[in-house]
């Protein structure tokens, strides 16, 4: 299984760095939102009280890599879609290699690029802005970027398998994504001093809200129970639904 | 190596079902050469995705490989080998990497890989396009490159479907070759569906005739072909006398479907060429002189046409006429 996984793994990592561009195409949205919003939030968030602690870099830095894992793992399962229709899916689950494993390999590439990625943009504002976060935090919250990666790849996955049509996947996840989005407070912290009561009700419900919270909370060096108790264990709990369902979808008798 | 009882399938989309497949028996011993004919859309595919353990059958059971299909999937993985219709290789990546990664998910260490690979581009006229990206292949370079993939493991019995299609003459001529090699040095049982005549006439040892689910007919080519009522006979004679020809060609020992058409008689008998002398003397005798004569032995499409009432060249154009006269 193992084994299995790490050739998935590879064909898919040496598949993706054939095109780096693509790595650079994706942080170049967060990369816009440091710094063409990054320094508009660093007045707003000096003079404006019901911010949660820490400066504007320190707030917006850790959303922004959510955010990356929100829109760049959610869209891998249109890849997927491609294999499926040039029989490349069929070939790999005729062969005795695990069909888990088929998924956790993918997933694992995703996890890995996700990672890289947000290792970019934390350097990036560290030397051109003025993030300060310790290095214990910062690796927290790579673990944790992973593993959000790792639950959205998976659902995405599972969810281009379980309804294979090209048009309606991408529209599908643009109609979640924005909500979910707006919802999580990662542009603006949803926060009881900023938000009306139904509102902050609502980004409770969402999992993407605490773990925002949870990735702010590492990149402060707050690693008390309080404040990440809540968001790991959202983490926990989703990262193993999703992979679950991925399994099981891409273990079905019939693809 | 293969046995299915009942197998079936049933597709629902949209509210609509299809029976793609109807209940299929089938028994294939080790080493033989099996050849699945049969039109677009009977469910040869669906019958070989299911042996393969792609798709699971509404009902029926089967053993592929000495494994059970439903209860020991991974087991019949590991035994066969599968070729799909459409291919599967991925367009971006490179062919020596394709060929590697098969074979070590088949559980080759790499240096096995690449040497049974390197064995097979070679046997398959693929040598020197290592490199390539598989996208950058022309049709039948990537169709010789899926059947490379699905031998890498030496699998004892292989799945092909319609293996030579997209194919040129000599390729196909080629691909015929080796998988006569296949079978006969290796003793792999082979397992093909076409719609090519032709090649399951010259290239598979028994054939199973398959249409709209169900299997029709099955036997070797010859046998197939001898249950044919006979040989096509076309007896040219002058318009005035051909209903005595046709009257002579009646009473010729099992003939039958005698037809009297503008240029002469048309009839089948078992045996054409023992018949041809015998009518000879017959028409001698009433004094019709005989203007030409062929005799045409049945085809694989004749069997189908006999079995289905359509034509499997043209199961889509309209041989109706002709089945008509059939039925
Ligand atoms: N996934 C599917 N969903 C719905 N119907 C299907 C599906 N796969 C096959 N069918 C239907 O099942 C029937 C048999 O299809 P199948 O692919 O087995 O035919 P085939 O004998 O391989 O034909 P061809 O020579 O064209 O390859 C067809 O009517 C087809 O439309
Ligand atoms: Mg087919």
């Amino acid at each position: 299984m193992s084994r299995d996984i790490w050739l998935i793994f590879r064909r898919d990592l040496s598949l993706s760095m054939r095109n780096p561009a693509w790595i650079m195409i994706g942080i170049m949205q967060p990369v816009l939102y440091l710094v063409l919003f990054g320094p508009l939030m660093e007045r707003v968030v000096s003079n404006t009280p019901g911010f949660p602690p820490g400066s504007s870099w320190t707030i917006l830095t850790p959303a922004l890599i959510i955010q990356l894992a929100l829109f760049g793992s959610s869209f891998s399962g249109f890849g997927l879609l491609a294999e499926f229709r040039s029989g490349v899916l069929e070939r790999l689950r005729v062969t005795p290699a695990s069909r888990v494993a088929l998924l956790l390999g993918k997933v694992l590439n995703n996890a890995l690029q996700t990672v890289l990625q947000a290792i970019l943009i934390i350097v990036l504002a560290f030397l051109v802005f003025d993030l300060d976060a310790p290095f214990g935090g910062i690796v927290l919250s790579l673990v944790i970027v992973g593993l959000t990666s790792t639950a959205l790849a998976s659902a995405s996955y599972a969810l281009a398998l379980t309804i294979r049509n090209e048009q309606a996947f991408p529209a599908l996840l643009n109609a979640v994504l924005m909500p979910v989005l707006l919802l999580s407070g990662i542009l603006l912290p949803i926060t009881t001093g900023l938000a009306p009561d139904w509102l902050y009700a609502i980004s409770r419900i969402n999992p993407f809200t605490h773990i925002v919270d949870a990735e702010r909370a590492s990149f402060r060096g707050d690693v008390t129970m309080d404040a990440l108790f809540t968001g790991c264990v959202v983490l926990v709990v989703l990262t193993s639904v999703t992979v679950f369902w991925g399994a099981r979808t891409f273990r079905r008798e019939n693809a | 190596m293969i046995t299915a009882r009942g197998l079936a399938r049933r597709f629902t989309a949209r509210g609509r079902t299809v029976d793609a497949v109807k209940g299929v028996d089938l028994d294939v011993a080790e080493g033989e050469l099996v050849g699945f004919l049969g039109p677009n859309g009977a469910g040869k595919t669906t019958t070989l995705r299911m042996l393969t353990t792609l798709l699971r059958p509404t009902s029926g059971e089967a053993t592929v490989g000495g494994c059970d299909l439903l209860q020991d999937p991974v087991g019949v993985r590991r035994h066969i080998g599968y070729v799909a219709q459409g291919g599967g290789t991925a367009p971006e990546c490179r062919v020596h990497e394709e060929i590697e990664l098969q074979g070590r998910l088949y559980g080759l260490s790499k240096a096995d890989s690449i040497r049974r690979g390197a064995e097979l581009t070679e046997q398959l006229d693929l040598a020197g396009l290592d490199q390539r990206l598989t996208k950058t292949l022309s049709g039948g370079q990537r169709r010789r490159l899926d059947i490379a993939l699905g031998l890498i493991h030496a699998p004892r019995l292989v799945f092909f479907d319609e293996p030579t299609t997209g194919l040129d003459p000599q390729s196909r001529a080629n691909l015929w070759e080796h998988i006569r090699d296949l079978r006969a040095e290796h003793g792999v049982t082979l397992f093909l569906t076409t719609h090519y005549l032709d090649e399951a006439d010259s290239l598979c040892d028994r054939i199973l005739v398959i249409d709209n689910g169900e299997i029709v007919a099955e036997g070797s080519p010859d046998s197939l072909k001898a249950s044919v009522s006979g040989d096509r006979v076309v007896v040219g004679v002058a318009e005035d006398s051909a209903s005595a020809a046709a009257e002579a060609a009646g009473r010729l020992e099992g003939a039958h479907e005698v037809t009297v058409t503008g240029e002469g008689v048309r009839f089948r008998v078992p045996r054409g060429d023992t018949a041809m002398p015998e009518l000879l003397r017959a028409l001698d005798a009433a004094g019709i002189p005989m203007l030409s004569m062929q005799v045409q032995r049945p085809t694989l499409d004749d069997v189908f046409l006999t079995m289905t009432g359509r034509s499997l060249r043209d199961a889509e154009a309209a041989p109706a006429g002709e089945a008509a006269h059939v039925a």
